[in-house]
């Protein structure tokens, strides 16, 4: 299984408005990424909520084809 | 049938000040994310009453549903969901966890 940096990427910048994403593949394996998120509609929100917003902008493939996306979330400001 | 499970896992979360849903128990976790927030809680000296997914196909479904969180493990101190793996991780690293637990009333067992 696993999925393609790319198709992470594309599938979050999509899903969050204004979201610049950043992955970096773990193991090569395609199926261990880090996503480095950073967006203003994150403003305002707190770090769960950041990162179920990165949940749904996967649509429901964490958990299944995508096993292991380490999240890290950030606003412009705290960038 | 959701709201039955979802009644016990409330139940679960509110008898118990700390709660993790993980793969695997306390003792023996069986995935490394479930394994860095034992570590974690064990190095802070937080008791915790853990629940092996891996056994209840239905909870490990409804554990997911009742959070919006697709993925375990899942902490909940004093009945609120407070993250997975990466957040308890960067909110133990930033200091943020002890603050949580001393905020709640959750004393370490060390202290």
């Amino acid at each position: 299984m696993g999925m393609d940096a790319s198709l992470i990427q594309e599938l979050i910048e999509t899903g969050i408005d204004d979201a610049s994403v950043t992955i970096t593949d773990l193991r090569g394996d395609g199926d261990h990424y880090a996503a480095h998120v950073v967006s203003s509609a994150f403003v305002g929100k707190s770090r769960l909520q950041q990162h179920q917003m990165v949940y749904k902008a996967l649509q429901g493939r964490m958990g299944n084809e995508l096993h292991a996306l380490a999240i890290q979330t950030s606003t412009p400001q705290d960038n | 049938m959701e709201n039955v499970i979802f009644d016990q896992i409330k139940k679960e979360i509110n008898e118990n000040d700390v709660v993790l849903y993980l793969k695997g128990t306390a003792v023996f976790p069986q995935c490394g994310f479930s394994a860095a927030v034992v570590q974690i809680l064990s190095q802070m000296g937080i008791s915790f009453k853990d629940v092996n997914i891996l056994e209840d196909n239905i909870i490990r479904q409804a554990i997911k549903d009742f959070s919006d969180w697709p993925t375990i493990p899942q902490l909940y101190v004093k009945g609120e969901f407070i993250g997975g793996c990466d957040i308890i991780t960067e909110m133990y690293e930033n200091g943020e966890l002890q603050q949580l637990m001393d905020d709640k009333g959750v004393t370490n067992q060390a202290a």
